[in-house]
């Protein structure tokens, strides 16, 4: 099985406050990392090779900060990553990135491509869209995949903890909840044995793209109002623990 | 204006409560338009539901065939893209539904998409200015999507108030025939519950529920030992789950179980919308996180700005000693 997998460098949000000002994230706050469902995807297509053979490539739109993502998961154990970069694609919506790297599938043979399921600065967008200018079949949210004979069958994560189980026809497309695997460890051992690694960089010319306008753009980021506020209580720990023992007290949160 | 259409999702008869929201949404954001309601299934069920749909919108669209029993996306976006019009304005609930549908379909109709829009003023020409969230809802954006060859929108559950007016005494259209012959490369088969664990926290009054904050797995042990002490339930958000150090049924929010508890205890839980959609009666919520910027203080009651693996340990033998 050859399956390509769309990574994305992200700010990381788990690690780190995201600062707005004038409207903009504090750049110098930002810490980068590979989107967190990004890792379930390439860990879920390092284990179907695994099982099946085949190869996973890594692919990402970006500029040369990029590459790290590509060659981080490289460490993880995908075969080989793949730089799609111009100065024409900086400002693609999810149009323009799914025109890309539909651009790039075309360019290969691949029978999977995996999407992580959204990004955290992103809408959950790309992997449907790359599904429908491929004309390929889609399903979101994965969150198990069985290779059988020429077709997947696929279990969807839906509302309330069930589970959709469909098959669904190769070539496809699909986007992957995290929880679906553990990610593998990567060491440092792994970062060194790839960071001589070569990795191909595809332009506009070479891809035989250009992205189209983008329709949705981003007008500003701002911080939103605070609700109806907390109560927000100061002091030491232990004063915190005491006031926060009264009022659970005084709330039935004590049995 | 003509061409704003919602597409209603429904089960056993009944329309979704994010029905009435796309109702409310159209009126809010395209203030002079006649919002045509869509509605695919099969049989009995299908038609209950566009008469209850009559009963609020103008214009219901019937799509009925055996195929489309189940919601299956791929079914779906043939069908919508065959039957809307250039131009086409499509609200979507932001479900596991709308966004399996809504990506693939705006690419089929050539319109903008805009996921997930939690607020928004009405349309000016052909912009529509919208509110959406990033980073788990640390951070809002205000983006413009330009309408000018339709758009897919679909909306956050709850963001938009449902329009119960029920005055429309609309007519159903039956163009179940359009929606013939529509094959799928992806075929629904069976749909499974998760797994009943040992603790049904759906029933607790008290719950200590953990997240992300809690850093390692060891601590774990830390909001145990405060749940014990409390006489409260243990659960968690989703990364917990995911990480495998609880299991599925103690997972709150969306994508988990649904809960209706007198107090919530959140340590170190950011509080995206995915989570807070699992907590309902309004309960006595404490947050308590070492982000002051954490969503999850919009909706504390009390929230406390700490180290989670400095206070619980202190909380603890606070309430064992009485």
């Amino acid at each position: 099985m050859e399956i390509l997998v769309c990574v994305k460098r992200v700010p990381d949000a788990a690690e780190n406050e995201i600062v707005v000002e004038g409207g903009a994230l504090r750049a110098d706050d930002l810490v980068y990392s590979v989107n967190e469902w990004d890792n379930y995807a390439v860990e879920e297509a390092i284990q179907i090779v695994e099982r099946e053979g085949g190869s996973v490539t890594v692919v990402t739109v970006g500029d040369g900060d990029s590459e790290e993502v590509l060659r981080r998961e490289m460490a993880m154990g995908a075969n080989q990553g793949l730089l799609l970069s111009d100065p024409a694609f900086a400002g693609a919506d999810g149009l323009g990135l799914a025109t890309i790297l539909a651009a790039a599938v075309r360019k290969g043979t691949y029978d999977l491509v995996l999407t992580g399921a959204l990004a955290d600065d992103g809408a959950a967008q790309v992997g449907g869209m790359l599904a429908a200018l491929l004309d390929w079949p889609f399903a979101s949210l994965v969150n198990s995949i069985e290779v059988k004979g020429g077709l997947l069958r696929v279990g969807r994560e839906i509302e309330g903890g069930t589970q959709e189980v469909s098959e669904i026809d190769l070539p496809c497309v699909l986007s992957i909840q995290t929880g679906i695997n553990e990610p593998r460890y990567v060491g440092l051992r792994g970062i060194r044995k790839v960071a001589s690694v070569e990795l191909p960089v595809l332009d506009a010319a070479a891809l035989g793209v250009a992205p189209p306008p983008a329709r949705v753009r981003r007008v500003d980021y701002f911080v939103p109002p605070a609700g109806a506020g907390a109560d927000m209580l100061t002091g030491t720990t232990a004063e915190l623990a005491g006031q926060l023992v009264g009022l659970l007290k005084a709330k039935g949160g004590l049995k | 204006m003509d061409n704003v259409f919602a597409f209603l999702a429904h089960a056993g008869g009944r329309l979704d409560d994010s029905a009435l929201e796309l109702l409310g949404a159209a009126r809010a954001l395209f203030p002079g338009a006649a919002p045509i309601a869509l509605a695919a299934g099969s049989g009995a069920s299908l038609d209950a539901a566009c008469q209850e749909a009559a009963a609020s919108f103008a214009e219901v669209w019937k799509f009925d065939q055996e195929a489309l029993a189940y919601p299956n996306a791929e079914l779906l976006r043939p069908l919508l893209a065959r039957v809307l019009p250039p131009g086409a304005i499509v609200l979507l609930p932001h479900s596991t539904l709308g966004m399996d549908l809504g990506p693939g379909l705006s690419v089929k109709l050539g319109a903008a998409y805009l996921p997930d829009v939690v607020d928004g003023a009405a349309a000016a020409g052909t912009t529509l200015e919208a509110v959406r969230q990033e980073f788990g809802g640390q951070v809002s954006s205000h983006v413009a999507c330009d309408l000018s060859a339709g758009a897919v929108v679909t909306l956050r559950s709850g963001a938009f108030k449902a329009d119960a007016s029920r005055s429309a005494a609309g007519r159903v259209v039956d163009r179940s025939a359009e929606a013939a012959g529509l094959t799928a490369r992806r075929r629904f088969l069976e749909r499974v519950q998760a797994e009943a664990g040992d603790i049904d926290i759906t029933r607790e009054e008290v719950l200590v529920s953990v997240g992300r904050g809690i850093g390692d797995k060891e601590n774990i042990a830390l909001v145990e030992e405060l749940a014990e002490a409390m006489g409260a339930a243990l659960c968690c958000s989703r990364p917990i789950v995911d990480a495998k150090w609880l299991e599925k049924p103690r997972q709150v929010g969306t994508s988990g179980q649904t809960v209706k508890p007198k107090v919530y205890l959140a340590l170190g839980i950011s509080g995206s919308f995915q989570h807070l959609g699992g907590i309902k009666g309004n309960p006595f919520l404490v947050a308590v996180n070492k982000n002051p910027k954490a969503p999850i203080f919009q909706a504390a009651s009390v929230g406390i700005v700490a180290d989670l693996l400095e206070l619980v340990p202190e909380l603890t033998e606070r309430i064992r000693k009485g």
